[in-house]
């Protein structure tokens, strides 16, 4: 009993204040991209080139962040003359073509639905589904659980059962072996229920894109309300998201 | 001994080099080699030039290799000589149709249509929807009933099957029915441009992205004659240790958690997160992805990132070590920790088991100490006392190998200076005609990758094992005879991986 008094005093009250006060990550994490769009036509064709994820769409001058594992290649480029990197973790959006950006994304906020916020902004409870995920993006939600993000204390819980779910959060590039499984949880959620796409994979396939094991995009299967970016997303990227999008 | 070909972890070689014995031959040579403490590292198939070709890479203290060439199937070895073949064989029957005869449990793997568009080994048609649609073990009798758990999990974590045979509380035999994780990357990595290499091998398992990524990266190096500056291998062996400090400490959390007692839960969850930061504050990325690049690393430590390491050390070591023991003194810890799960030595032999698994019943195999890479040649082993098999050795090997990474690290930071240049990805000549086999020690054991070029340097057969390939039986076997109540302490006392297997 001591030593639990002792450590509890030692480990003492670690709980980030966000979002009441902003938080800043190290210089190093790769975040919204910043993208020169005056930038040459042949640096921005190197940088697609480069690119392991044939994610940069040279005419547009875009990235689509949806593809992006963000390894940060082409900012390597002629010292980032096309793109470098931001510490902007808030990247979410509601819709699939949102995420081919050009440096800038629309506000999460403004573009959820009123319904969704009246249904669960108060309480959120998310069955998570892991279709294929390498764990990157199962490990960086269940972090959220942790005492640094608690996010119980936003009135959002990931539950056992999609019985007791209001939507489903899905990581993974959905390997054809999981498909089945995947929509009968989606099923065995009540409606009204939201979906949620977490990570470069279930966006898009992310690394896995092109084989032909997977289903590779969730929206293909079920409608997607919210999608994440990432490889995997920060915990603060989810926690952005679903505080803008369902509070 | 003759016949086997002795090789270096991460050297390349000439195809033609390695021995091609007749079966019987490698079906002795083999046999022999097991059953004196040695152990499979691959055991895989591959088609060359039509013909179906056996490879076998075994270890006892050096490293080995031996081809064969068989037809449509071959005698099982699984049958004749050990265990240890069992998962292998079934993974050639799956991959390439050739059919292990007589294996005692020929059963699929991954669920996937096998590479040479032959008749599939299991009669199944892969239009259809296969998964689940499998052979259990049962026992049958009056008492005795079936609990079916998966592919969708109650927590955060990765799908997969686990079916018990129970009388009562008591297990009598669990089995674990994986194959739902599959992505295909194995047929991928031969597929892809080599700059989604690295990617896609950080993707095998997130967990051990630095682990996966070091031995494609090794590989690569090796087939295409590069080096590695000594200053990128003491960032690599850096990462490689952060990874296993964030995953043993987040397990030991998850243990706690799962006995019920929360305050090391919380603290320990909260702990591993530093580590993760560290690893972003070395990479940007909090698995370390995109740090390991062929030839080197992507980012430069410099004196900054040095200094947040030591410093955050500094800070959290105390910290860990009385959460540590506050974990391990609690009376209600030792009493749902001890006798739990307990996988002999013998058993942990005849199956093969790595990494702290293996060690903590006993076999004293740390790939960091047999095959050094990077810049582990030159640090000193850990040793463990606990060797009884149960989630307490588990566990406390893996309290040990926290204070000992933490350790390593700070050596490491001290020899940082050393010379390193910044490396991008390129497009790398590899030498044609080759094999290399790399052997790290990941987090959860021994991590290997075989690579075999053609003619014109491309890469042929690309072959990735897993720890979890040797351990998911381990875990299988610790559940005999025990509660179905402790399944949860004990998986989380493994915590294997299931895209790692799945691949």
């Amino acid at each position: 009993m001591l030593k639990i008094i002792r450590n509890r005093f030692e480990q003492g009250c670690k709980t980030t204040q966000y979002p009441k006060e902003p938080i800043n990550l190290y210089k190093r994490y790769r975040g919204l991209p910043k993208i020169n769009s005056d930038c040459d036509p042949a640096t921005v064709r190197q940088c697609a080139a480069i690119c392991p994820q044939d994610a940069i769409l040279c005419e547009e001058r875009r990235i689509d962040l949806g593809k992006c594992t963000f390894c940060g290649r082409c900012e390597n480029v002629a010292d980032g003359a096309f793109v470098t990197f931001s510490q902007d973790f808030g990247m979410g959006t509601s819709t699939r073509e949102a995420l081919v950006s050009d440096g800038s994304l629309p506000a999460l906020a403004e573009h959820s639905t009123q319904h969704f916020k009246k249904l669960f902004g108060r309480s959120l409870q998310l069955r998570q589904v892991s279709a294929a995920g390498c764990n990157s993006c199962e490990a960086d939600t269940n972090v959220l659980n942790t005492p640094f993000f608690d996010l119980a204390r936003f009135g959002i819980d990931f539950v056992a059962s999609p019985r007791h779910a209001d939507g489903i959060h899905v990581t993974g590039p959905i390997s054809k072996n999981m498909k089945a499984a995947l929509i009968a949880t989606y099923d065995a959620v009540p409606a009204p229920k939201v979906v949620i796409a977490s990570g470069a994979c279930a966006i898009s396939g992310g690394p896995f894109y092109g084989s032909p094991e997977i289903v590779g995009d969730l929206g293909a299967i079920v409608p997607v309300d919210l999608y994440i970016p990432g490889c995997p997303p920060h915990p603060l990227t989810t926690l952005h998201a679903l505080l803008q999008f369902f509070k | 001994m003759d016949n086997l070909l002795q090789i270096n972890n991460g050297q390349a070689l000439k195809r033609s080099t390695i021995p091609r014995v007749p079966f019987a031959r490698f079906a002795e040579l083999l046999d022999a080699f097991v059953k004196n403490d040695g152990f499979i590292v691959q055991f895989f198939a591959l088609v060359e030039d039509g013909r179906n070709i056996l490879l076998a890479v075994v270890r006892n203290t050096k490293l080995y290799v031996l081809s064969t060439e068989v037809g449509e199937n071959f005698p099982s070895l699984t049958a004749s000589s050990s265990e240890k073949f069992h998962m292998f064989e079934r993974e050639i029957a799956e991959q390439y149709g050739i059919t292990p005869v007589d294996h005692p449990w020929l059963r699929m793997v991954r669920y996937h249509a096998n590479y040479r568009q032959v008749a599939d080994v299991f009669g199944n048609n892969y239009e259809e929807d296969i998964p689940g649609n499998y052979q259990y073990f049962q026992v049958e009798g009056e008492s005795i009933h079936e609990v079916a758990v998966g592919p969708v999990h109650a927590g955060i974590i990765e799908p997969g099957h686990f079916r018990f045979q129970c009388a009562g509380e008591e297990v009598f035999s669990l089995e674990i029915q994986l194959g739902y994780q599959h992505r295909g990357i194995e047929k991928m990595l031969t597929q892809v441009p080599m700059k989604r290499l690295p990617i896609l091998c950080e993707g095998i398992a997130g967990d051990t992205s630095i682990g996966h990524n070091l031995c494609c990266c090794q590989a690569l190096e090796a087939l295409a004659g590069l080096s590695v500056d000594p200053g990128a291998q003491i960032v690599r062996s850096i990462a490689l240790e952060l990874e296993r400090l964030a995953n043993h400490i987040g397990d030991l959390g998850a243990l706690s958690g799962d006995v019920a007692f929360n305050p090391p839960a919380a603290y320990f969850g909260r702990l591993r997160g530093e580590f993760l930061n560290l690893l972003q504050v070395l990479s940007g990325n909090r698995f370390g992805k995109s740090l390991v690049l062929p030839g080197g690393i992507s980012q430069l430590m410099g004196e900054q990132q040095v200094k947040m390491i030591e410093d955050k050390l500094k800070e959290i070591e105390p910290e860990i070590s009385h959460v540590c023991d506050l974990l391990f003194t609690a009376h209600t810890v030792q009493a749902r920790f001890e006798h739990t799960g307990t996988v002999a030595k013998k058993m942990a032999e005849d199956l093969g088991l790595v990494g702290y698994s293996g060690r903590a019943s006993g076999i004293e195999y740390d790939a960091r100490v047999a095959f050094p890479t990077e810049a582990y040649g030159l640090l000193h082993a850990n040793r463990n006392e606990m060797v009884n098999g149960d989630v307490y050795s588990r566990a406390t090997v893996r309290r040990e190998e926290i204070m000992h990474s933490m350790h390593l690290i700070r050596i490491l930071l001290n020899r940082a200076g050393e010379a390193c240049a910044k490396m991008t990805m390129s497009e790398l000549t590899l030498e044609p005609e080759s094999f290399v086999v790399t052997i790290n020690e990941g987090w959860r054991g021994e991590v290997s990758h075989c690579l075999l070029t053609d003619k014109a340097g491309r890469i042929e057969r690309y072959k990735v094992k897993d720890p979890s390939f040797h351990n998911w039986t381990g875990l299988a076997m610790s559940l005999r005879n025990q509660e179905i109540s402790d399944f949860p302490l004990c998986n989380k006392s493994f915590n294997l991986s299931y895209c790692g297997f799945d691949l």
